[in-house]
């Protein structure tokens, strides 16, 4: 059997070249990103389930095999770890709820703005990509000053146009949150808005005029041509603004200190306390874990979501 | 001046400390390849030189010497570390400032990476997690040729050095909180003395409140306000934690007093609520209220701003006088000890520093020698009434790992509690029984290494 499909593959192609198949050649292409993702990657997620199943504490010699421990303490409600965790899972879902639908919304406004023709449009476009060239240090002390609930200016101004001036932006909820939501929109939509303008300017302006002629107002053009042509576009940036925003930790480590109380700590901040800070790795990498499961499967409903969509 | 140093810090350097966490992998990594080249370069010294120095006889040597000096005290620091090489031709000190709240994440892992340093200081409460962790290493015979004698010490910052019958700090100065106050509100207001206790204290409020300053005593919901809780939780005759390291007891009637006492200022209306991180310094040196609780170690800052203060031992609000206090201690870490001139060298610079405590009082510190402390420029200086009270102060006790667990516990009891989140007999409970636990796995992990 195998000798006569063999017969057949060299009665059809050149002698010699049956066999040998690609060759090294796409592997060789491959390697620079293969190295660094099996060094920087896979490498390191396999050791840190490793560590996960270990009392682990990289400074003392002795590092005990724990089994599932780690994460059974996750998951039973009188280890002293399991309401702080799940607070700060807490803290990361209530930010991730509401800063995901703003960083859709808000960056999709501003594309159609700046892809419109006006005088100064460069500088506009400019403008509202600039916050996204900061670093989160740089955002967060110039918020975290501007927000300060006795001696910022967003207090000060709010008094002097007769609002109340005694918010405590950083340190009471739900003030925190719209601090944090609204400094990291303000930070990160130009990001957004960019690829969002990358996908208007591929729509074919023939559907526009077409849709025109056929009595389609503004509103049943964006629905009907903007949004659809949109779709792939806004797939993406939905999945990397929701795993963005569920890793959101520098904003709320140094604007907020995770205040009030351990509110506005994240999981990600947790985690590094826990491992970083109280050394107990083995409990922050199964954290870890956990963590990286909720994103995938979150991951994979906001695929399906879209995926369904296509079809119906 | 422990763990929450970088939110002090923050007002201090404001844009540098709280860039610290972008910037905490480019330092890290700088000073990584920052002391490998100038290694390459001390070796590269070692040849031609040949000159004796008297006390250091090896071959030239560079030390990595981390320490968390960011504040008024790093000028004096380093001022004292020039001399020190122009005294030691043959070692040179590789200086590395880290602010103490990364300090104390970083250190262990760079000597672990053998990239950390060789000498440093870090605070008393810090010395019996790092000796259980093996990061650094004994100094018994140190101690004994610099002529350390208990006598000299208080008892308390002499025996935090010991963990396991071995020494593993060297002295250097104490630092406590304190109460700072404004001159001319004071003035203003017909206060004549600082308050001593609790009366005293109200008192005052009251005066400051008739004299048109309505919120004179601003109470911080984040770092320092555990310092405070701690205080008044020993001037009323409690301990946060069992002597033997097992148990959290903050949560006793004495921690609940104190605790509900500082929640009462805030309650009462003596302080605006919710006060932002570093709010109620920065508002301090903006003259905006006359009675701030700090450390010492703010003296040069609160200098620099130009208002008119004073300072005073914390007034005793319990039945007895307390107050909170740390002290640097010099260490040698095990990575020194892989080089036996480096070591030798390590030595000879903790000998040098150790003796000029007295210019390191500059630096807003007292000195942890009774026979120094008792200068008269000692007495003169502004942290005199501190140093003249030095045995009121009480510090944290040697248990491996407790820094940690307090910022997990305590703190975040005392912050819920002035903030109004929980009731304080209700937050030390909850977190006084998470303390322990903690504290029982603790003592299992280190008793185990």
């Amino acid at each position: 059997m195998a000798a006569a499909v063999e017969l057949a593959d060299t009665d059809a192609r050149p002698p010699g070249r049956a066999r040998k198949g690609p060759g090294v050649a796409p592997w060789v292409f491959l390697a620079p990103y293969l190295v660094l993702f099996l060094g920087f990657v896979i490498a390191p997620a396999v050791y840190g389930f490793y560590i996960s199943l270990h009392d682990y504490d990289y400074t003392l010699p002795g590092k005990p095999f724990v089994g599932l421990d780690n994460y059974a303490k996750l998951f039973s409600s009188d280890s002293p770890l399991f309401s702080d965790f799940w607070d700060s899972m807490k803290a990361t879902g209530i930010f991730t709820l509401f800063s995901v639908p703003l960083l859709l919304a808000v960056p999709l406004a501003v594309a159609l703005l700046m892809n419109q023709k006006f005088r100064g449009r460069n500088l506009f476009r400019a403008v509202y990509f600039a916050p996204y060239v900061l670093g989160v240090a740089v955002v967060a002390v110039l918020w975290r000053f501007l927000l300060d609930s006795n001696i910022g200016l967003v207090n000060q101004y709010l008094g002097a146009i007769g609002l109340p001036d005694s918010i405590a932006w950083l340190n009471t909820t739900p003030a925190a949150w719209v601090s944090l939501v609204g400094v990291t929109v303000w930070w990160t939509l130009g990001f957004n808005a960019v690829i969002y303008l990358a996908g208007l300017q591929d729509i074919s302006p023939e559907l526009y005029e077409s849709a025109r002629v056929d009595g389609a107002n503004a509103w049943q053009r964006f629905w009907h041509v903007t949004i659809p042509g949109l779709r792939p576009v806004l797939s993406f940036v939905t999945m990397v603004t929701i795993i963005a925003s569920a890793n959101m930790f520098g904003q709320s480590y140094l604007m907020t200190q995770g205040a009030p109380g351990q509110e506005t700590r994240t999981a990600i901040y947790f985690i590094t306390d826990t491992g970083l800070r109280n050394y107990q790795m083995g409990d922050a990498a199964a954290m870890s874990y956990v963590l990286t499961v909720a994103l995938m499967l979150l991951s994979i409903a906001v695929f399906w979501l879209f995926r369904e969509k296509e079809t119906s | 001046m422990n763990e929450p140093i970088h939110s002090s810090g923050v007002s201090r350097r404001a844009v540098l400390g709280l860039s610290g966490a972008a910037a905490a992998g480019l330092t890290l990594a700088a000073c990584g390849g920052g002391k490998s080249a100038s290694d390459a370069a001390g070796g590269a010294a070692a040849g031609p030189s040949t000159a004796f120095s008297g006390t250091y006889s090896g071959p030239a040597v560079t030390l990595s010497y981390w320490n968390g000096f960011t504040g008024g005290d790093g000028p004096f620091m380093t001022k004292m570390v020039q001399e020190f090489m122009k005294e030691n031709p043959k070692i040179t000190i590789k200086a590395n400032t880290v602010q103490w709240a990364q300090y104390y994440q970083r250190m262990p892992a760079a000597v672990t990476a053998g990239k950390g340093p060789d000498v440093g200081v870090m605070h008393l409460d810090q010395l019996a997690t790092n000796a259980a962790r093996k990061v650094i290493v004994p100094v018994d015979d140190l101690a004994k040729s610099l002529g350390l004698e208990e006598s000299d010490f208080t008892k308390q910052v002499w025996e935090a050095g010991i963990y396991q019958n071995a020494r593993y700090g060297i002295p250097l100065d104490v630092h406590s909180l304190a109460l700072f106050y404004n001159k001319d509100q004071m003035k203003k207001a017909g206060v004549d003395k600082p308050p001593t206790d609790n009366a005293s204290y109200m008192a005052a409020l009251e005066k400051f409140k008739s004299a048109g300053i309505a919120q004179p005593s601003w109470m911080p919901t984040k770092w320092p306000d555990h310092l405070m809780f701690l205080s008044l939780l020993w001037q009323n005759g409690g301990e946060p934690y069992s002597a033997d390291g097992t148990k959290a007891t903050f949560d006793s009637d004495a921690g609940v007093k104190a605790l509900t006492w500082m929640a009462d200022i805030v309650n009462k209306g003596y302080s605006p609520k919710n006060l932002g991180p570093d709010t109620e310094f920065v508002a301090f040196k903006n003259k905006k209220y006359p009675l701030h609780w700090n450390g010492i170690w703010q003296i040069n800052d609160i200098k620099d701003s130009g208002v008119p203060f004073g300072l005073s031992f914390i007034p005793q609000i319990g039945d007895r006088p307390a107050a909170w206090a740390n002290s640097h201690h010099f260490y040698i870490t095990r990575q020194a000890t892989q080089d036996d001139n480096k070591a030798q060298a390590s030595k000879v610079f903790i000998d040098w520093i150790s003796k000029k405590s007295a210019e390191w009082a500059g630096a807003g510190m007292v000195p942890a020698r009774k026979s120094v402390r008792e200068t008269e420029a000692v007495k003169n200086s502004i942290q005199g009434p501190i140093a003249a009270q030095i045995d009121d102060l009480h510090f944290l006790p040697p248990i491996p790992g407790v820094g940690d667990v307090q910022a997990q516990t305590l703190e975040l009891a005392v912050s819920d509690a002035i903030t109004g989140k929980r009731s304080p007999a209700d937050a030390l409970k909850t977190e006084a029984a998470k303390a322990s636990q903690l504290m029982e796995a603790n003592k299992k992990k280190f008793g185990a290494a």
